[in-house]
């Protein structure tokens, strides 16, 4: 029901909107929550388990009832507060956890099992027989309990993320955090002022009340005009601050509502603050008693929102329950506003009374009554009890310190007897976050005036540690009412004088809900005690009080109450659970903004990208790069054609290939040559200038780290190629040499990877090639096997290297990274007029196999020099990286898995590369492994598969069969160990 | 003879626009760069300063004069933009051409910090981040140098192979800033 003249929507436009497949209409901006009491509707959804009836309970983010989803298809989101979500025209909302309607819900058959049903229900229930937990229990118990659910489409919504800094973050836009942000403001502090609101005020927005001696609001927009006066503040509206974490960082989560289709619907911020001001405000609890849960019993406080701010009564004859000062205002303002105050029943004996409405001292409510809405509640005082026709009743057990972000790193609050409520420890104190200050009713200052203040105060001591200069603070006057309660927790269904109903379903009418969200009542918080579940982490867990989407923010403090009475131990005593983040749900697609598909990684595209793709090349990637795979051509089926041909391209013409995404690490100074020889387990102290030498480095460990070759270019300039697997790996080990093991060794290295672009041109026919690109023709006699020195193509200057990883005559020719793309087309175009052709990283692969070279399928960290044959390369005279780890005997044990060569015993069978190695007579076991194939291909050149395998013992095996066995690919297959080099194994071809 | 053509790391990606930011290719010229050798900077910091009249930049900060730029890039390092390197430099320091290495775009126009904001996790705040001051921080999820230019005008620089992932990022964070209106 709408109260005329009430209201900050007023004004604001109809909108239509769908919930569960009726048209409604409401006012635009509004919590879809005030459109639904505007419209009569409280029943929202079902409960979690037992499937009851629920309605609106709060008017804020804390809401543990009125979940909905929203929107369809990709964009259906689940679990979304009715509270918060504004209202927009064509909005579609519809209940959760109900079937086949909110109105009747099957599943509700729950509720009259609710006595099996209790906590620890399942762990008891489900144990047997084991193999049933997961494919049937679960999958049934999921189905049946549970919030809202997922469309299983991948969300199509755009996300950002964004990092934001600022001196002074505060938290909260109620009273105390506009004041606080306007004296830091003043004092010329860099602020971000983050509200979960849409709109300032806070609580403000929501009571009838004056500042200045103006009404509240009126102090809200001045005050916000002001802080947007200045260029230092940056406000936030709907923005959660969901998690603090180390050195003054805070996530935050920024809903967007209702923007274009395009636009982003969240942001998840990560905001650097030098100090920070929480001013999260309280939350409102409710007081336990039978049947508290029907829809029409909310919040004392959010039926003042409802009123005050969006201009709705939640009933028409409303009942006020409480125990404290503060739920008298709801009745006042009802009144005020002309709704019928049925009674305000507070349990103390000293409470207020009044002229405007009847008030029942020391009575307590204890049931309800009412089909999918509440329409009596029955009061027991110690003149009997009493029913009294209501339709609306709004408790107030006290309010709880929005204190969960003081907690974060760890920190546990301590509970304040007069205000009966858990307050933060002190700063300074174990666990507490550094350079945050909790402020007004976050820290239990609950009137306005002592909000206004300790605001002002935080300010100002933070402008102090800002190192700005204080300005004097200017407290505007406000209400001053001092809060008094006198707490209640709950409140039992039958009073000892008129003792326990019996018969039929009578045990059904005492459950008293505390966690409205995960179906926890007391009578399973004191099962939970009486199991010795008594510790509050435990009774958390055994049941389920405090998870889910709200996190127990209404229910934690009442829960523990009501655990520390079963206990016998007092509420200090017995302790929170752990606060952890985030504050409000997240949505995972807000965290991973951006980084989604091909968002994920960045992609390194090579100078000849366009070119491959141009000729229809098959991509693949290789760490972050994408290189060509193979390039096919007409008639060409399969990829086996393809790279056959590319490997006959290099063994009987020339081949080109881009291999720049191989590192290239420039080093140089007179300490170059050292550097070398220590991080390399070959001599390099005596390379020349114009020659290139393959080398191999160790991890410390003594593993073999990488491979590759380097090239002197000069005295005391050198340059290093590694695998494109291990380049970042190379770089930081180089790096870890130079600064920690020998930094004072004259000698820089810089990665030049992506300075040069580097071509392979492979082949008999290489020399042909050349000698129509470079510039005054080609003179084999000038580039022995293993040199290197300067060319200039076109004018342009160039390195070339002669080394091959093909077993053919073959060199590498780097150019300025913006020549590349001209360079690899020229290239191509040459080598085709020869009779060869581009080839990619299958053709590559088979072409190394060929000659048993290694890449990283060998080099897997698990390989020592010994196993990859490698150990005569050793120097010994002097000392380099992983030299003693290298000697451990274990790591040259003649049984380790040494590398040999495999080829099937009939040339027809295939090999797969993770295929294991078995003796023929032995069974397939893993206690008989003898080890594993490593890489695969199929040389065309030899007409069969050849793979590589580090197989134990495996050099004195040669000629030895072997049975090779990979269940994944169903393959079994007798091979023959050889050498691992199968083609030119003299490398007459390479020399020339 | 071959005649080899260059290509510039952002050809066919840029120029952007997106509501009234921009991003462009900035071509650097010479890149080098430059590493004094452990114990040597003092006297690169004189070389340096009588060939090419720059103070050597401390960290974060760069230094800039008649479109010569030199660029702090890491510990022990600068980068010589627009300018070839002095040969005298090299006898106490390590001189790399990176002219190639490096895909750079100047982002510009009122937003252009909040654009950056969505994409690196440094403080960009002018009173922090001044004309000059220069960082090698995260760009999203590649390794960048990102230095202020002017007030709305920021140069940044990622791997040349990573050109088309950065003007992608952008791309994405502009029109985030630019559905906010």
């Amino acid at each position: 029901m709408r109260i005329a003249g009430y209201g900050s929507v007023a004004d604001a436009r109809d909108v239509s909107f769908t919930f569960n497949g009726r048209v409604l209409r409401g006012r635009e901006g509004e919590p879809l929550a005030a459109s639904l009491l505007a419209n009569g509707i409280h029943l929202v959804g079902r409960s979690f388990k037992y499937h009851r009836p629920r309605g609106i309970l709060t008017a804020g983010s804390e809401e543990p009832n009125a979940l909905v989803t929203v929107g369809e298809g990709a964009a259906q989101e689940p679990n979304v507060r009715a509270t918060t979500l504004p209202l927009r025209e064509g909005l579609v909302a519809r209940s959760q956890n109900c079937w086949p309607s909110v109105e009747f819900d099957a599943m509700a058959i729950n509720d009259l099992a609710a006595p099996f049903l209790g906590a620890g229900f399942y762990y008891k229930t489900f144990m047997w027989p084991a193999s049933f937990w997961e494919k049937l229990y679960e999958p049934l118990i999921r189905r049946a309990a549970g919030l809202g659910a997922l469309s299983g489409a991948p969300d199509d919504a755009t996300y950002e993320k964004a990092f934001a800094h600022c001196d002074l973050l505060v938290i909260g836009g109620g009273p105390a955090g506009l004041m606080a942000a306007l004296q830091a403001a003043r004092g010329g502090a860099d602020v971000i002022l983050c509200d979960e609101d849409l709109t300032p005020g806070g609580r403000l927005q929501s009571e009838q009340e004056q500042i200045d001696g103006v009404p509240a609001q009126q102090w809200v927009d001045r005050t916000i005009a002001e802080l947007d006066s200045y260029d230092t503040v940056r406000r936030m509206p709907s923005t959660t601050v969901t998690g603090v974490y180390d050195q003054g960082t805070y996530a935050a989560l920024e809903r967007h509502h209702g923007r274009g289709s395009s636009a982003p619907v969240a942001c998840f911020w990560r905001i650097v603050a030098k100090r920070a001001i929480l001013a999260a405000g309280a939350l409102e609890r409710p007081i336990a008693f039978a049947n508290n849960d029907r829809p029409g019993i909310m919040m004392a406080g959010a039926v003042r929102s409802y009123l005050n701010r969006w201009g709705v009564a939640c009933g028409e004859r409303v009942s006020v329950f409480g125990n404290n000062d503060d739920a008298h205002r709801t009745a006042r303002d009802l009144t005020a506003a002309g709704v019928h105050v049925a009674a305000v029943i507070d349990s103390r004996h000293d409470a207020p009374t009044s002229t405007e409405f009847r008030v029942i001292r020391g009575a307590q409510v204890c049931n309800s009554s009412g089909r999918g809405r509440l329409d009596a509640i029955t009061l027991r005082s110690v003149a009997g009890e009493e029913k009294l026709q209501t339709d609306c009743l709004a408790m107030s057990g006290g309010w709880n310190p929005t204190l969960h972000l003081t907690c974060h790193l760890n920190g546990r609050p301590r509970w304040q007897r007069d205000i009966a409520a858990f307050v933060p420890q002190t700063e300074g104190s174990i666990g507490a976050v550094p350079g945050l200050e909790p402020v007004g009713a976050c820290r239990g200052l609950f009137t306005t005036a002592q909000a206004l203040q300790d605001g002002a105060e935080a300010a100002q001591r933070a402008l102090e540690a800002l190192g700005k200069t204080a300005v004097a603070i200017d407290v505007p006057q406000s209400e001053t009412d001092a809060y008094r309660i006198t707490p209640l927790w709950s409140v039992p269904a039958h009073s000892r004088a008129h003792g326990k109903p019996s018969g039929g379903f009578a045990w059904m009418q005492g459950r008293a809900w505390v966690d409205f969200q995960n179906d926890v009542t007391v009578k399973d918080i004191c099962q939970a005690a009486q199991e010795n579940f008594a510790s509050v982490e435990h009774m958390k867990r055994y049941t389920t009080q405090g998870m889910a989407t709200d996190q127990g923010k209404s229910s934690n403090v009442l829960a523990l109450a009501v655990l520390a009475e079963a206990t016998g131990q007092t509420i200090a005593q017995t302790g929170t659970t752990t606060f952890r983040p985030p504050y409000v749900p997240v949505p995972l697609g807000a965290m991973a903004a951006g980084a989604t598909g091909q968002g994920y990684t960045p992609r390194r595209l090579l100078t000849s990208h366009a070119v491959a793709e141009d000729r229809g090349a098959t991509m693949m990637e290789v760490g972050l790069w994408y290189r060509a795979a193979y390039f096919p051509q007409q008639g060409e089926s399969n990829w086996r054609q393809s790279c056959d041909r590319e490997v006959g391209y290099v063994r009987s013409a020339v081949g080109v290939t881009d291999v720049s995404t191989l590192g290239k690490i420039d080093i140089q100074g007179p300490d170059a040559a050292k550097l070398l020889d220590f991080v390399y387990v070959n001599r390099f102290a005596k390379l020349a200038p114009g020659r290139v030498r393959y080398g191999l480095m160790l991890r410390e460990d003594g593993f073999v780290m990488d491979d590759g070759t380097t090239a002197c270019l000069a005295p005391d300039h050198y340059v290093m190629t590694t695998t494109t697997a291990a380049a970042g790996q190379v770089m930081a080990h180089l790096e870890f040499v130079t600064q920690v093991m020998q930094p004072d060794w004259q000698v820089r290295i810089s990665s030049v990877t992506e300075q040069w672009a580097q071509f392979s041109v492979a082949g008999p026919q290489s020399r042909a090639l050349l000698d129509g690109l470079l510039d005054g023709g080609f003179d084999a006699a000038d580039w022995p096997f293993m040199s290197c020195g300067r060319v200039s193509i076109g004018g342009v200057a160039a390195r070339m290297f002669r080394i091959s990883f093909s077993g053919e005559e073959a060199y590498e020719i780097a150019v300025p990274a913006r020549y590349g793309e001209s360079l690899f087309t020229a290239l191509v175009a040459q080598a085709e007029a020869l009779g060869g052709g581009a080839y990619g990283m299958e053709a590559l692969n088979v072409l190394r196999l060929e000659k048993g070279f290694l890449t990283h399928a060998e080099i897997n960290g698990t390989a020592s020099l010994h196993d990859l044959g490698m150990e005569g390369m050793q120097k010994s005279d002097r000392p380099f990286v992983g030299q003693v780890m290298a000697a451990r005997p274990g790591l040259v044990d003649k049984n380790r898995g040494r590398l040999v060569g495999l080829k099937p015993r009939d040339a027809d069978q295939k090999l797969t590369a993770g295929a294991h190695v078995f003796d023929p007579e032995d069974t397939v076991e893993r206690i008989n492994d003898q080890g594993y194939v490593t890489s695969v291909g199929h040389s065309p050149t030899l007409g069969h598969m050849i793979g590589l395998a580090l197989v134990s013992n495996g050099l004195d095996r040669i000629g030895d069969p072997v049975r090779v066995v990979d269940h994944t690919a169903g393959l079994d297959v007798i091979c023959e160990i050889t050498d691992p080099v199968f083609f030119d194994p003299e490398g007459e071809r390479a020399r020339g | 003879m071959v005649e080899l053509r260059e290509k510039s790391p952002c050809d066919g990606l840029l120029p952007l626009s997106i509501g009234a930011l921009t991003v462009t290719e900035l071509a650097l010229g010479q890149v080098t760069s430059i590493a004094p050798y452990p114990g040597q900077l003092d006297q690169v910091r004189a070389d340096m300063s009588e060939t090419h009249g720059l103070r050597w930049p401390a960290a974060n900060r760069s230094q800039s004069k008649q479109g010569v730029r030199l660029l702090w890039f890491g510990r022990d390092q600068a980068l010589l933009i627009g300018q070839a390197a002095d040969p005298k430099l090299a006898g106490h320091a390590a001189l790399v051409d990176q002219s190639d290495g490096w895909a750079c775009v100047a982002l510009e126009g009122p937003g252009a910090e909040d654009v950056l904001a969505r994409l690196c996790s440094i403080d960009l705040r002018p009173s922090v981040f001044k004309r000059g001051h220069s960082a090698r921080c995260d760009l999203r999820h590649m390794m960048a140098s990102v230095t202020r230019l002017g007030t709305q005008r920021f140069q940044i620089m990622v791997f040349r192979s990573m050109a088309q992932t950065l003007v992608h990022d952008l791309k994405t964070a502009m029109e985030a800033v630019a559905a906010r209106g």
